[in-house]
């Protein structure tokens, strides 16, 4: 105590002591209730609002991400249904070509047969005509030469009488 | 609550490191103020040229970290600029008020005046009743030998230089931070904006490295308390560390206001202790035959706590106004211009740490106000 009263900057002095009490406690009521409270307040419900949008933002992510799974496995449902469609087209264009050219074929044949057939009958007709001809005109010389033959009385005669003889009699 | 044996041990170091620094902060500080009285004294036995500058410049100093009556800007003597302030003296005949440019400047106590039928004589910035005759130096007062007047004193609630500072710290304080209530809102629930982000990151590591580590999840209603202080204290280094109006004023490093600041902790502390807190104080964890010796030392340790505050920041802040002038004053204790060249870049290079330590000892008084709260509300753990 002794040391306190010695110097005038360690003992407290009451007059500066109870106006600063009064100014810190006035101090701490209007701070306390105009600018702490809603600072607090404003700074809790922001960090509050900031984790709320956080939590949120991380939902919309996970939700896009599954959206986007969800897109790309449609897409690929799609690309695969696409190669299927694509594939059966194939295959049926392939079986009407193939079915085209075996009707064709079938078609062709078929004509070249009638054809075929056209053709052979007129060959015989003509073949058949030529025969006729060829008859008649082998009738017409030899009626020809025959006439020639026989204008001559002796020869007719002779020939019967040749005839004749080889008839035998039973 | 696995956390609280860090929390304790640590508090206990913490605790105890503080209080040996504050007293050996505290003792070496007296010790030297005992050797500049004492040597002030030889010297006025001595009555030489150089030695009687001296002996100005260690009441210069002094006079500077000091309260006083009105506000000095320059000037000395006739030539004394200065802002008059009201005095205010509940004496025995009453109130008694006049500003304090009313009478002549003399704090040497020689000229006694009366104010509303009261005659009072100003020694050394404090007003004392006068003593009838005069002392052999021509004063009004009856000295000790450690040239301290032994005269009564009026209760002096005089508007002073520091209650001034103080009024335009809470000025300060009210309208920047209302200011910024108002912008938080206006701008409820968007990006912080200029004075408001340049203060949030303080108030958000006050709640989050203050309160919240040393008070738990009870900090929420010891804010409103942990930022005043941590405000005021703040503010008010800052303003002393500006030589001009209205900075200047040594409040931090007046024991008055770290008392007081202490004793608000004190109070706080003593109206929310809880059984918990009261069972260490009255009924230690210590064999029943140690209770004569742990009770008293639990007790003297309640009060130890605020002592330590009030000299912890009183120490440290006045300690950084004495060393500034002091190497100031070497310009002219050394009577070289060329003495500046070293002085003033020591002088700004301690300003600056004094801006630091500015903010570490309003820091340091939050989170040791936060840290004996803590102590006092903290629950019942099982040992």
């Amino acid at each position: 105590m002794t040391l306190l009263a010695l110097n005038p900057l360690v003992s407290p002095d009451p007059g500066l002591f109870i106006w600063s009490t009064i100014a810190f406690v006035l101090l701490f009521f209007l701070l306390s209730k105009f600018a702490w409270k809603p600072i607090v307040k404003a700074l809790d419900e922001r960090e509050r609002s900031i984790e709320d949008a956080l939590t949120k933002a991380e939902m919309a992510k996970e939700e896009l991400s599954k959206l986007t799974n969800e897109n790309e496995q449609l897409l690929k449902q799609a690309r695969g249904e696409r190669d299927e469609i694509l594939k059966e087209a194939k295959i049926l264009k392939d079986q009407i070509v193939h079915d085209a050219k075996n009707l064709a074929q079938i078609e062709s044949s078929k004509m070249i047969e009638k054809a075929r057939h056209e053709i052979h009958n007129q060959k015989i007709a003509a073949l058949e005509d030529i025969k006729n001809q060829v008859a008649t005109l082998s009738l017409d010389i030899a009626t020809k030469i025959l006439r020639k033959q026989f204008e001559d009385q002796k020869k007719q005669q002779a020939l019967v009488t040749d005839l004749v003889e080889t008839i035998e009699l039973n | 609550m696995d956390l609280s044996h860090i929390f304790n041990s640590k508090k206990v170091l913490v605790a105890v490191f503080y209080a040996v620094f504050a007293f050996s902060s505290f003792s070496s500080f007296a010790k030297a103020q005992q050797q500049e009285l004492a040597t002030t004294s030889e010297h006025e036995a001595i009555e030489s040229l150089t030695e009687e500058e001296e002996e100005d410049i260690t009441k210069i100093i002094l006079h500077h970290i000091s309260d006083a009556h009105d506000w000095q800007f320059w000037g000395h003597g006739d030539h004394r600029v200065a802002l008059p302030l009201p005095v205010i003296l509940w004496t025995d005949k009453g109130l008694v008020t006049f500003m304090s440019n009313k009478y002549p400047h003399n704090e040497k106590g020689t000229t006694v005046f009366e104010e509303d039928g009261q005659s009072l004589v100003n020694y050394h910035g404090k007003y004392y009743y006068p003593s009838n005759t005069k002392n052999k130096e021509g004063q009004y007062l009856e000295l000790d030998e450690s040239h301290m007047p032994t005269n009564a004193q009026p209760l002096d609630l005089s508007i002073t230089k520091n209650v001034v500072s103080m009024f335009i710290s809470m000025g300060l304080l009210l309208v920047i931070f209302i200011s910024i209530a108002r912008t938080y809102k206006k701008r409820e629930g968007k990006a912080p904006k200029g004075l408001q982000s340049l203060l949030e990151p303080v108030i958000l590591f006050i709640r989050d490295d203050v309160a919240k580590p040393q008070l738990g999840y009870r900090y929420a209603a010891f804010m409103p308390y942990l930022l005043t202080v941590f405000f005021f204290v703040w503010i008010n280094n800052l303003l002393g560390l500006i030589p001009l109006f209205p900075g200047g004023a040594n409040l931090t490093g007046n024991i008055a206001i770290t008392l007081m600041l202490a004793l608000c902790t004190f109070i706080l502390t003593t109206i929310n202790g809880n059984k918990n807190y009261w069972g260490h104080v009255f009924k230690p964890h210590v064999p029943w035959w140690l209770y004569p010796l742990m009770i008293p030392v639990e007790i003297i340790g309640l009060f130890t706590k605020p002592i330590a505050l009030t000299i912890r920041l009183f120490a440290n802040i006045t300690a950084g106004h004495i060393l500034i002038l002091a190497l100031i004053s070497l310009i002219f204790i050394l009577k070289s211009v060329f003495v500046a060249g070293v002085a003033i870049p020591f002088v700004l290079f301690i300003n600056v740490i004094e801006l630091v330590v500015g903010f570490i000892q309003a820091f340091i008084f939050t989170i040791l106000s936060a840290l004996f709260i803590g102590m006092a509300i903290e629950e019942h753990v099982e040992h």
